[in-house]
């Protein structure tokens, strides 16, 4: 969890190693409009970093036993304000091969989207307005 | 009095991010709070997870002064 801008490319060098043959990377970035709000210009996320690192770490924990074999996996997530087209989330999984790699991955980014508690405010012109596609707060290993 | 965490649309409702909560219990804490911010507040509240020191409590739980109740409401992660 940062507010500072995240670093795809360190991510990337760092997960990079001579047993694992695919690297995925994600990245969710801020996009113009939403479901509720055309014009976006920015998302803000409210968090308790405590409590989110706590899932967050649960999340990377539950891909290591679904896939022993990875060889990487991070998922960083900005908090604050976050502009148009910049990454809000970026998650890196490396494996032997690409299958587990993809699946984890998605794996990753799908699960911290309904277990981690945090809460997007979309910037519009004209105002702003937490979004409207919010889930109940779910389980690590549900999924 | 236990403290009190309440985030995104719950910190909205309730008009701020932090306060302190008697108890006994969970239960009876958060009435209190309903009382103490109102209507959209109990909105909020009704379709949020509540978690105790980090981790999900039941409505009959104790809580002390030493213990933190977060308000959670539905998630927009990512």
């Amino acid at each position: 969890m940062s507010p500072a801008t995240l670093a795809l490319d360190e991510l990337l060098t760092w997960a990079t190693r001579p047993d694992c043959g695919a690297v995925v990377t994600f990245s969710g970035v801020v996009r113009d409009s939403s479901s509720a709000h055309g014009n976006v210009h920015a998302l803000e996320y409210d968090t308790s970093e405590e409590l989110a690192e706590q899932r967050l770490h649960l999340i990377v924990d539950e891909a290591w036993r679904r896939w022993p074999d990875l060889g990487a996996v991070a998922v960083h997530h900005r908090t604050g304000l976050v502009a148009l087209s910049e990454a809000t989330v970026v998650v890196v999984v490396a494996s032997p091969h690409r299958d587990e790699a993809f699946a984890a991955a998605k794996y990753c980014i799908d699960t911290l989207k309904v277990s981690v508690p945090m809460w997007k405010r979309e910037h519009f012109l004209g105002g702003s307005a937490w979004s409207s596609e919010a889930v109940p707060l779910g389980d690590v290993v549900e999924r | 009095m236990a403290r009190l965490l309440l985030l995104g649309p719950a910190r909205d409702a309730a008009g701020l991010r932090h306060d302190e909560v008697d108890g006994p219990t969970l239960d009876v804490a958060l009435a209190r709070a309903v009382e103490r911010y109102g209507e959209e507040f109990a909105r909020v509240l009704a379709i949020s997870h509540v978690w105790v020191n980090g981790e999900a409590a039941r409505a009959d739980a104790p809580v002390t002064e030493t213990d933190e109740i977060a308000v959670l409401p539905p998630v927009s992660g990512g």
